[in-house]
C-alpha cells in the first residue's frame, strides 16, 4: 500500500457528507435545535447576576472542565484514539499560563501560548502514538499523565516551576468600567473562550478533515484506500485535541489561582474520560454534561454520606451508565427519536379517524 | 454661613460614626457564622484520595465538636463544625473552601489538612481574611505573619525537627558523616533545610543527602550508597514505609550508623514492626504527643480523659493511630482561641487571640510543652523531645529542645 502524496489528500480525501454520522446528527429538528441553543446562550448569561460568587466559581469551572472534556472528545470520540493523558495536556496548559503570569504576561495572552505550547507537545507526542493502538495507546498516554507530576518536581526545574510548592496567582480584575466582580468576569471571560472553541470544535467536526478523522476511527483501511493520509490526520487530530485541553488547563489555572504537581494526578484523567462517557463520546454538547458530573456528582455523593462517598459516586456512575449507556446525547437522541415516533403515530391515527 | 455648615457637618460625620461604633465594640460583636448559640467553623480533610488515612483526623474533630457541645459548648455557644472533603486534590480544597467562607459563611477555617491543598488557599484565605487556622500540616512557610496574617501553623514544623537532630548530632558526634534519606518533595526538603541549617559551619558533615520518590519501590540503593560513602550518622526522614525499609535494609547489610529517624515515620505499628523490631533497637526519634501505644500513660489523667472520649464518642475511631490524638488536641487548641474571643467573635480578633496564646497546655501533648504564640511567633508548637527505641517501645530521654523559630 502506498502512501498518498500531500497534494492528492486535499482532494481525494474530500468524502461525501454522508459519512458524517455521529457529529452532525441532529437530536432535534432544526429550528427546535436553535430555539434550545440559545435558550442555554440565555441562561448562561443571565447565571452569573443571580446566583452568588460561589455558584459563578463553579458554574466556571464547569464549563473548564467541559472544555478540557471536548478535547479529550476530539481525539477518543471524534478519532477513536483513547487517551489517558489528558490530565498532563491540561497540566502543561495551566502551568504555561502560571509561569507566564509570573512573568507579567497578561493572562489572555497566556490562553494561546499554553494551547499552543500544548498544541506542539500534543502532536509530538502523537507520532511514536501512531504505532500504538488500542489499549497499548492507552498505556503509551498512562505513562504521560504519570510522569507530569514528578517533571513538575524536577530540580532543575523549579525556578521555573516552583517545584512542590506550586505557583500562587493573582486573580485577574474585570477590565476598567466593566460593572462586574472578579468571579463574574472571569465566568463571562471563559464563556467567551468556551463559545469560540466549541464553535471551532464544530467547524471542524462538519469540514472534510471532520469527516477525514471520523472515517479513520470508523474504518482506518478504508479511510485510507480513499486516500486519507491517516498519520497525519491522527498527529494533527492529537495535537488540536492536547490544544483544547491545554487551554481548559490555562483556565483553570487562571479561576484556581494556584497550580501544583498534586492538582494533576493521573485520577484527573479518569475524570475527563468519565466525564466523556457520561456526556456521550463524540458529542460535543455532551462535553459540557460530563463538566456537570465531574465537578457536581462528587459533591453530590459527598453530600449523602462522608464515608462512603467513593461507593456512592460508584453507584451514581453504574446507574447513569445504565440508564443512559450512550451518554447524555444519545439519551437525548433517544428521547427525541420517541417523541418524533409518537408524534408521527399520534398524526396517523387522527388522519386515520378523519378518514 | 452655609460653607460652615457643610464643613462642620461633614467633620461631625466620622466621630458620629465612631459614636455609633463605640458601644457595638463594647458589647457582643459577632462575625460571619456566629449568633448567640452557636459558631460556625469549617474544615477540608481528604475523606477520600491519596490520603484518605488522615481523613481520621477531621472525624476525630467532629467527634470533639459533639462531645464539646453535649458539655454546653463554648461561652454557651455550640459549635457548628462543617467539614468537607477534598481529597487531597488543590483544585477541590479551593472549590470547598470557598464554599465553606462563601455559602456556609464560617467565622473560620480550622486545620484543613495538606500541604498543597493549604497551599491553594493561602492567598484566597488572606486575600478574604479568613483565619486559616492550625493548618494540619509540618511545612515551614506558614509562620510567616507579616505576610500572611491570617494563616497559621501547628505543629512543629519540619525544619525546626531538622534544627534538633543537627543539635543532637553535634552534641553526640561531632566527627560524624552524614547520610540523609529524604522524600522529594516540599517536606523532605524542608527536612533537609532544617539539618543543613542546624549543622551551619559544619554542613559539610552530610556525605550524602538521597532522595527518594513515593513512587519508587525501594530505597535499597540509597542505602547501599551511604554505607559505601562512609557514613556514620544515618538522618531517616521517609514517611513509614520508606522508613521501614531504610531500617531493614541497614540491618541486612550490617550497617550499624548512629540512627535518627524523623518523627513522620516513627509509629511503632506503621513503622518499626514490619521493619522488625530488633532491627529498630537503638534509633532516636523525636515526640511532641502522647503515644497512645505507649504503656507509661496509661495512669495520666490527659490520657484516660481522652480515652474516654474515644470510647464514647468515636468509637470506630483506631486508638493506636496517631491522628486520633491529633485531631481532638487542635480542636482544644481552636476552644482555647474562641474562649479568649469573649463575646468578641470577629475574624480579626480571632487571629489576635491565636497570636496570643500563652502557655496553653493540651493535656496530649508531652509534659512540659507549652503552646506560645505570639503576633511575630505563628509557630504554636515548638518543642520536642527525643526517645530511643529500646526493641519494645520508645523511652523518651534528655530536656525539651526547642527548635529556633525561623522567621
Amino acid at each position: 500500500m502506498t502512501v498518498p502524496e500531500p497534494e492528492t489528500i486535499a482532494l481525494e480525501g474530500r468524502p461525501r457528507p454522508a459519512v458524517a454520522t455521529s457529529a452532525g446528527a441532529s437530536i432535534l429538528r432544526p429550528g427546535a435545535r436553535q430555539l434550545a441553543i440559545g435558550a442555554t446562550l440565555i441562561v448562561a448569561l443571565a447565571a452569573p447576576l443571580v446566583t452568588q460568587n460561589f455558584i459563578t466559581f463553579q458554574l466556571t469551572l464547569v464549563m473548564v472542565y467541559g472544555l478540557a472534556i471536548l478535547g479529550l472528545n476530539l481525539l477518543t470520540g471524534f478519532n477513536g484514539q483513547f487517551s489517558l493523558g489528558h490530565s498532563a495536556f491540561y497540566g502543561i496548559g495551566a502551568y504555561t499560563t502560571a509561569i507566564l503570569m509570573n512573568y507579567n504576561v497578561d493572562y489572555y495572552w497566556t490562553l494561546p501560548c499554553a494551547g499552543a505550547v500544548c498544541f506542539v507537545v500534543g502532536f509530538l507526542f502523537g507520532l511514536p502514538a501512531l504505532r500504538l493502538q488500542g489499549i497499548y495507546l492507552a498505556l503509551a498516554t498512562f505513562a504521560l499523565a504519570v510522569a507530569l507530576p514528578q517533571i513538575l518536581k524536577f530540580q532543575p526545574l523549579e525556578p521555573l516551576t516552583g517545584g512542590v510548592q506550586g505557583i500562587a496567582l493573582m486573580k485577574p480584575d474585570p477590565p476598567p468600567g466593566v460593572p462586574l466582580n472578579p468571579d463574574q468576569w472571569l465566568y463571562y471571560f471563559t464563556l467567551l473562550v468556551l463559545l469560540v472553541m466549541f464553535a471551532g470544535a464544530t467547524s471542524l467536526v462538519n469540514s472534510r478533515t471532520g469527516r477525514a478523522i471520523m472515517a479513520i476511527r470508523d474504518h482506518p483501511t478504508a479511510a485510507a484506500a480513499m486516500g486519507i493520509n491517516l498519520p497525519l490526520y491522527k498527529t494533527l487530530t492529537f495535537g488540536v485535541s492536547a490544544f483544547y485541553t491545554g487551554v481548559a488547563g490555562a483556565l483553570g489555572a487562571i479561576v484556581i489561582q494556584f497550580v501544583g504537581p498534586d492538582s494533576f494526578p493521573f485520577l484527573l484523567s479518569v475524570s475527563f474520560l468519565v466525564g466523556l462517557v457520561v456526556g456521550g463520546v463524540g458529542s460535543i454538547p455532551g462535553s459540557l454534561v460530563g463538566g456537570v458530573f465531574v465537578l457536581f456528582v462528587p459533591n453530590l455523593a459527598e453530600r449523602v454520606s462522608t464515608g462512603l462517598s467513593g461507593a456512592i459516586y460508584g453507584v451514581i456512575l453504574l446507574l447513569v451508565i445504565f440508564v443512559m449507556p450512550s451518554g447524555a446525547a444519545g439519551f437525548a437522541r433517544l428521547l427525541g427519536g420517541r417523541l418524533a415516533r409518537a408524534r408521527q403515530s399520534f398524526a396517523k391515527q387522527t388522519t386515520g379517524r378523519i378518514k | 454661613m452655609k460653607e460652615l455648615t457643610r464643613r462642620s457637618l461633614l467633620a461631625a460625620l466620622p466621630a458620629a460614626a465612631a459614636l455609633a461604633a463605640i458601644p457595638a465594640r463594647a458589647a457582643k460583636n459577632y462575625g460571619p457564622g456566629v449568633t448567640d448559640t452557636a459558631i460556625k467553623i469549617g474544615n477540608t480533610s481528604p475523606y477520600s484520595g491519596p490520603a484518605s488515612s488522615y481523613g481520621t483526623i477531621g472525624k476525630s474533630e467532629a467527634a470533639y465538636f459533639k462531645m464539646l457541645n453535649d458539655q454546653g459548648g463554648v461561652n454557651g455557644r455550640k459549635i457548628d463544625f462543617i467539614s468537607y472533603d477534598d481529597a487531597y486534590s488543590p483544585p477541590k480544597t479551593v472549590e470547598q473552601v470557598r464554599k465553606l467562607v462563601e455559602e456556609d459563611g464560617v467565622l473560620l477555617v480550622m486545620s484543613p489538612l495538606g500541604t498543597p491543598t493549604n497551599s491553594a488557599i493561602w492567598h484566597y484565605m488572606n486575600q478574604k481574611k479568613v483565619p486559616q487556622l492550625f493548618v494540619a500540616t509540618g511545612a515551614t512557610k506558614w509562620n510567616d505573619p507579616k505576610h500572611y496574617p491570617w494563616t497559621i501553623g501547628w505543629q512543629p514544623n519540619y525544619q525546626s525537627e531538622g534544627h534538633a537532630y543537627a543539635a543532637y548530632i553535634l552534641k553526640n558526634k561531632p566527627d560524624g558523616k552524614i547520610g540523609l534519606l529524604y522524600q522529594n518533595d516540599d517536606f523532605g526538603k524542608d527536612y533537609l533545610k532544617g539539618v543543613t541549617d542546624g549543622l551551619g559551619a559544619k554542613a559539610s558533615m552530610i556525605v550524602l543527602a538521597a532522595p527518594y520518590e513515593t513512587t519508587d519501590p525501594t530505597v535499597d540503593s540509597q542505602i547501599i550508597g551511604m554505607k559505601s560513602a562512609g557514613a556514620d550518622v544515618f538522618v531517616n526522614t521517609g514517611i513509614p514505609k520508606f522508613a521501614a525499609q531504610a531500617i531493614r535494609k541497614a540491618a541486612e547489610i550490617d550497617w550499624k550508623p548512629l540512627h535518627i529517624l524523623a518523627s513522620v515515620g516513627n509509629s511503632v505499628g506503621a513503622t518499626l514492626k514490619p521493619a522488625g523490631l530488633q532491627n529498630a533497637k537503638g534509633i532516636v526519634s523525636d515526640f511532641y504527643l502522647k503515644d497512645p501505644t505507649d504503656p507509661q500513660w496509661k495512669n495520666d489523667p490527659g490520657y484516660l480523659q481522652w480515652v474516654a472520649f474515644m470510647d464514647k464518642y468515636y468509637p470506630a475511631g483506631d486508638k493506636t493511630d496517631a491522628g486520633n490524638v491529633t485531631g481532638p488536641s487542635l480542636c482544644q487548641t481552636t476552644v482555647q482561641v474562641l474562649k479568649q474571643c469573649g463575646d468578641d467573635l470577629t475574624r480579626e480578633n480571632v487571629m489576635k487571640q491565636a497570636a496570643n496564646l500563652h502557655n496553653f497546655r493540651v493535656p496530649m501533648l508531652l509534659p512540659g510543652i507549652e503552646i506560645n504564640t505570639s503576633p511575630t511567633d505563628f509557630a504554636p508548637i515548638k518543642q520536642i523531645q527525643m526517645g530511643r527505641f529500646d526493641g519494645a517501645r520508645w523511652q523518651l530521654f534528655g530536656p525539651l529542645i526547642t527548635g529556633q523559630a525561623p522567621a
